[in-house]
């Protein structure tokens, strides 16, 4: 400890003091929620019988029912994910546009572009679901719209960042030629930012599935409908038929999109 | 850059090609559009009815009413603490499980079931996983908690197991041969290669959570979303345009708050 050489540090003292204000901070938040949170715990400790229970009457899984009803709303389902994905692309690409820095140079529409991001991004696809059926009522037009509203947020913003990180060698060749503003768009930014495009669009698919498989329990459409009215039912056993169908369904689309996307990149 | 031939006019090729894989793709998109719309039954009618809706729903959200904040901020304060007791609670978990997944770290008995357990976690949607939660547990914020537990367990735990896999073992393999024991290759090794990568899920996780956590009450498990729907159930859209607006101010919040740790760990 004489030495200043044995006194190695892996951190100056500002940076542990701001860590360990973190730490600090995450403690005090946790004891106090756990001490204002309304938990019952005798509801806590029952939970695993009561799960058990539960499994058990879901556990001959009722396959019969999958012709009579699942499959059509399964199949419904998924026309909810690509529909919503692709209506989605018609308010994504100008907003990203609009927020790519090195396409549109104005403070004012990357703020605006900001603006509506973060709001599809906030609220969420059972949110969105509640208002679209409010307005359209309940149906398959409330789950697309849904889904595509929730899902600008997100490709809408990696979009814009894949658009910025292009090189502008080739938008400055064209330019130079007197290539219009849409030639430009389409023969120097559209290539480079392709396969990140599709690979995200692929991505974007995979959440809707999955989003769009509990949407009807608002009331817009798929297979969420089909889940709700059983568990209404209590039928049990039909719950868990809507269930499989939903994994398999979701483990398969995964599936797709990480082959694909391995052969894009 | 070579220097430019000087081009001549006899074989210039046209430079953008007509791409038949493209316009092949184009063609299915359109057939698959109108397959899904006489599928689904969409029309023009019922859209355009539904515009003129849309505008009267806007006209009954303005202004937002926050003249019930009492509620509004007792949801605010059980959605927070769903979200913070759940990211808490799933990061350690997943802490153990992601160093249990990595198959670098554990033999191959180890980490395949816990795999197959963050894979099953991760499948299902946070709001089906509440469904089930709420039927055993019951009603309130237990079932939101236990539900983003998962959630976060589905994401933090493969997301840190990959991060594992990808360290250099160089170091492991020089602590390992000063003779320390397991928990000190782990804590001396592993953790400072994984450290700020975990800090970065961990806060898009409390992100997450804390958007998820507005929601889940939709289906009874607890916070904002309780509010929100009931609200909704009562045709109460100035309230429900209150409620919006305080949950995207939260979100906010949440994004400024997970920068600020993100910067103090960097």
């Amino acid at each position: 400890m004489n030495t200043t050489n044995y006194n190695y540090q892996r951190f100056t003292l500002r940076q542990k003091l701001s860590r360990y204000t973190v730490y600090l901070v995450i403690i005090i938040a946790l004891v106090q929620s756990i001490r204002t949170v309304e938990v019952i715990p005798e509801f806590f400790f029952d939970a695993p019988t009561q799960m058990a229970d539960l499994f058990s009457r879901m556990w001959p899984i009722d396959f019969d029912f999958y012709p009579i009803s699942v499959h059509g709303a399964m199949i419904e389902t998924l026309n909810i994910a690509t529909l919503g994905t692709l209506l989605t692309l018609v308010f994504a690409l100008p907003l990203a546009l609009m927020n790519a820095s090195n396409v549109v140079s104005s403070v004012w529409a990357h703020w605006i572009a900001r603006f509506f991001l973060v709001s599809s991004r906030s609220i969420n696809s059972l949110v969105w679901a509640l208002l679209f059926v409010a307005i359209f009522g309940p149906g398959v037009i409330a789950g697309v719209l849904a889904i595509a509203f929730r899902s600008v947020g997100f490709v809408g913003k990696l979009l814009g960042e894949a658009i910025e990180e292009i090189n502008m060698g080739s938008i400055e060749a064209l330019r130079a030629s007197g290539a219009s503003w849409m030639t430009v768009l389409l023969k120097g930014y559209w290539p480079q930012v392709m396969p990140a495009f599709f690979s995200l669009v692929l991505f974007r698919w995979d959440i809707n599935v999955r989003e769009s498989a509990v949407l009807g329990l608002v009331g817009a459409g798929g297979i969420g409908v089909v889940l709700n009215d059983s568990m209404n039912l209590f039928q049990w056993q039909r719950v868990s038929m809507s269930l499989l169908a939903i994994f398999v369904v979701v483990i398969l689309a995964e599936i797709i999109v990480v082959n694909i996307r391995k052969r894009l990149i | 850059m070579a220097r430019l031939n000087p081009s001549t006019a006899i074989n210039r090729e046209n430079p953008f090609k007509r791409n038949w894989l493209s316009t092949s793709l184009w063609i299915l998109l359109g057939l698959y559009l109108v397959y899904s719309f006489n599928a689904m039954g969409l029309s023009w009618q019922r859209i355009s009815d539904g515009l003129g809706f849309a505008g009267k729903l806007l006209d009954k959200m303005f202004p937002p009413n926050f003249s019930r904040w009492e509620l509004l901020l007792n949801g605010l304060g059980e959605s927070l603490e769903i979200a913070i007791i759940s990211s808490i609670a799933g990061i350690i978990i997943s802490l153990f499980l992601g160093l249990f997944a990595a198959r670098n770290m554990m033999p191959g008995w180890v980490s395949t079931p816990t795999r197959t357990f963050i894979a099953i976690c991760r499948t299902f949607h946070p709001v089906i996983i509440a469904i089930l939660f709420v039927k055993s547990v019951g009603f309130g914020a237990l079932a939101g908690i236990l539900t983003l537990i998962v959630a976060s367990i589905g994401f933090i735990a493969k997301l840190f197991a990959e991060a594992i896999e990808e360290i250099s073992l160089k170091q492991v393999e020089a602590i390992r041969a000063t003779g320390a024991s397991f928990v000190s290759v782990i804590l001396f090794s592993v953790m400072p290669q994984v450290f700020s990568r975990f800090i970065g899920f961990s806060t898009y996780q409390l992100d997450s959570n804390l958007r998820n956590s507005t929601m889940v009450g939709i289906v009874g498990a607890g916070g904002l979303g309780g509010t929100l729907f009931s609200a909704f159930q009562r045709f109460d859209y100035d309230f429900v345009a209150a409620i919006l607006i305080t949950i995207i101010a939260l979100i906010m919040f949440g994004e400024l708050l997970s920068n600020i740790i993100r910067g103090v760990f960097r």
